[in-house]
């Protein structure tokens, strides 16, 4: 496997970004990634994305990125309908091939315009599951009291991690929801989906992030201190919610042993956690100890939470406490669909 | 071609209909996945990854399906990918699945493809206003038919040759028992008295809307020597996009298709395409579509793809046919349209192409696909001999 690193990220969240359409709303991500990179624009290898089109309401989301890329000369370019850390993931395996050296990879959507919680409803079971219209949220509750009802947890303990997010999210300039606030604060808030309070749900975010990576020696020249993505690990589970154990995340579990995560020390993980019992089952899947491993330091997935560039931004937060010095090594998680059915887990390290 | 060898190892198709009541959409998708497997001497275990293709969500209403498709293709407990680069998504998702292979990163990749299109209407699918854009509330003929008429004015062709190109591909979809259109006494008469939709295309130079899907299981070099019948060795593999519109970008000859055949051709090392390929699988979802990629693939000189078509060169007893399956305008579930020509390209050099297997000279065949406003492209090149 050739060395590939994350050489530079950038992000930009808000809570509603009317005066934007999305290309105009990815244009100066983009371009500062591409600047801080230190990679001239037109030597960039590879360009990936990751976006869905029933956020922005019309097929084709992906199109008019190419106008805020400048794919002219004509680009390598792909696109995933999937969160973008799968985008990061096919741009990895397109360096991995020697064709390219560099890949340029954003993700962007505007959930403000329509109702995500309902849209989202669409990814299920066709059949079977989206004829009772179960919202994203309605998912997620269902799948907490699962998780508190086969554990020994309580609402407390969600408390307790949507707390953390809100005080680590004041040094994130990115982050949406934020504050100075305790879980006894949280818990005089009221139960909304049982057992979930809005503190425990993500906030709806219009954002998007991007990443540039690059190999070997090239990663070198440009940066001072590449975040190398040493394992990258991805599984799916099932898709029916009566044919899997919500308690746990088993495809997140495999992905981190493929990767190399049970039993390693990390300084920090970002987990791609949209509720506050996604952060519990998945730091229990990865085995992860919150005495020594800084869990979402950016707040996470519950203080910004960018449909389709969150995974993405995960990646990109552990990479950028290993650029800056603040940490040696990094595990990254990325979801897809309802209640975590896909995970992606990404080991990174400084040099 | 970069990275380690890759080789098609089993191929499966459905049969396209206009509507596969029969099937639900995970019958769909499993019906050409499981005859991949059989093709390949594979089951669902022998699987490592699965990349799914399709074209936009809302021709079925669901969203990224790749999560509700999991469980029917088989790959629970396992990486799985999905792509969506437009029209030309087939190819571009067989490529992703190639590179997973040439990448080193895994052996066997099972790849699919589809469109349910009758769960929708895919010209109104495609035609959304959007916010903030222009309004091109056009369908696909009615975006393509002016790029049409800009060839036709710039090349001097004459009326008659895109119908030329619609009775060829229906009488070749005779030949294909899982082709969508099957239409007898297909002949120019007919095809000249079809409705005219978008001039110059009448009804009978437009392609079908199909529910189908494609599949292929793709392996490495380990994989093919001990695979039970013939694979298709990948030769050179390439996709190339460009904004849809900006002063001075030619839409009737896109750039981004001599790059990606440019690029494609020295991977497989094409000089000389006419000559150098038995055969090509190309998207050509309208009739007047075969000289234009004629010329932007580089099988002629530019203002002479027609005389090509005219003159029968791409018909199956020419000197290099074109889409002797019958092509994007005998079936066409979109999603899956690319990766029918990149497979079909591959069953040629395998001869495992029936009633409209082509004699191998070269023993090399192209795959192709295109989308989006004529911006997107995928193509590879397949051959009979290990590059």
């Amino acid at each position: 496997m050739r060395d590939v690193a994350v050489v530079s990220y950038t992000s930009s969240n808000v809570a509603r970004d009317a005066m934007h359409n999305e290309t105009e709303m990815i244009v100066p991500v983009l371009h500062e990634a591409i600047a801080q990179s230190g990679i001239a624009h037109d030597d960039i290898g590879f360009v990936c994305s990751g976006s869905l089109d029933y956020l922005q309401g019309g097929p084709f989301a992906f199109v008019a990125g190419l106008d805020a890329v400048g794919a002219w000369p004509p680009v390598r370019e792909s696109h995933v309908e999937m969160d973008a850390a799968w985008a990061l993931y096919e741009a990895w395996i397109a360096i991995q091939t020697g064709e390219v050296d560099s890949a340029l990879i954003y993700g962007f959507g505007k959930s403000s315009p329509g109702d995500l919680h309902e849209i989202m409803s669409l990814q299920l079971d066709p059949y079977y599951l989206l004829p009772l219209w179960p919202s994203m949220v309605d998912v997620g509750a269902l799948q907490a009291s699962a998780y508190l009802d086969a554990s020994d947890r309580t609402d407390r303990d969600l408390a307790e991690v949507a707390a953390r997010s809100q005080r680590n999210a004041q040094q994130n300039p990115n982050a949406l929801r934020k504050g100075n606030v305790t879980a006894d604060d949280l818990l005089k808030q009221p139960v909304t989906h049982h057992p979930l309070r809005d503190s425990d749900i993500f906030p709806i975010t219009d954002g998007s992030a991007a990443i540039v990576l690059a190999a070997g020696d090239l990663a070198r020249k440009v940066s001072k201190r590449p975040a190398w993505i040493r394992r990258i690990e991805h599984r799916i589970e099932a898709h029916s919610l009566g044919v899997r154990d919500l308690t746990q995340s088993e495809s997140t579990r495999a992905a981190g042993v493929a990767a190399g995560v049970a039993n390693a020390k990390f300084d920090v993980a970002e987990l791609h956690a949209q509720f506050s019992h996604e952060e519990l089952i998945l730091a229990e899947a990865l085995g992860l100890d919150p005495a020594q491993t800084d869990i979402n330091p950016s707040g996470g997935a519950l203080a910004a939470n960018p449909v389709m560039s969150a995974g993405l931004a995960r990646i990109g937060e552990v990479a950028r406490r290993i650029s800056n010095g603040a940490a040696d090594r990094g595990v990254a998680h990325a979801s897809s669909g309802p209640a975590l059915q896909q995970n992606m887990v990404v080991v990174l390290e400084g040099e | 071609m970069a990275g380690d060898r890759v080789a098609v190892v089993g191929v499966g198709q459905t049969v396209h209909r206009t509507a596969r009541k029969d099937v639900s959409m995970a019958g769909l998708v499993r019906e050409a996945a499981q005859e991949a497997l059989d093709d390949a001497g594979m089951t669902w275990s022998d699987i490592d990854a699965v990349v799914l293709g399709k074209a936009p969500d809302m021709f079925e209403g669901v969203a990224m399906p790749e999560l509700y498709l999991a469980d029917a293709l088989g790959a629970v407990g396992k990486p799985m990918i999905r792509v969506h680069t437009a029209g030309s998504v087939g190819g571009s998702t067989a490529i992703v699945a190639a590179k997973l292979i040439s990448s080193g990163v895994h052996e066997r990749v099972l790849t699919v493809a589809y469109e349910k299109q009758s769960e929708s209407n895919a010209t109104w699918g495609l035609s959304v206003a959007m916010p903030f854009a222009a309004p091109l509330v056009a369908g696909a003929g009615g975006y393509f038919a002016p790029l049409i008429r800009a060839y036709m004015y710039r090349s001097g062709a004459p009326r008659h040759i895109g119908h030329l190109v619609a009775v060829k591909d229906r009488l070749a979809a005779l030949r294909n028992p899982k082709a969508h259109l099957h239409i007898p006494d297909i002949d120019l008469k007919m095809v000249e008295e079809s409705f005219l939709l978008w001039d110059p295309l009448r009804l009978l130079d437009v392609c079908p809307s199909s529910d189908g899907a494609m599949a292929m299981v793709l392996g490495s070099e380990k994989v093919a020597a001990a695979a039970p019948g013939p694979v298709a060795w990948v030769h050179g593999m390439a996709m190339r996009s460009e904004p849809t519109m900006f002063a001075r970008r030619d839409q009737v000859n896109p750039q981004a298709g001599k790059d990606c055949a440019k690029d494609v051709y020295a991977q497989a090392g094409i000089t000389d395409p006419r000559h150098d390929f038995d055969c090509a699988e190309v998207y050509v979802p309208f009739s007047w579509y075969e000289p234009m990629w004629l010329e932007n693939l580089g099988f002629c000189a530019e203002g002479d793809g027609w005389k090509l078509t005219e003159a029968g060169a791409t018909g199956p007893d020419g000197d290099i046919p074109w889409n002797m399956s019958g092509g994007v305008l005998s079936s066409n579930p979109i999603g899956a349209s690319g990766m029918v020509r990149f497979g079909e390209a591959a069953q040629q050099v395998r001869e495992r192409s029936g009633d409209y297997q082509v004699e191998l000279k070269t023993g090399r065949a192209l795959g192709h696909a295109y989308g989006g406003g004529s911006q997107f492209f995928s193509m590879w090149v397949v051959g009979n001999t290990k590059p």
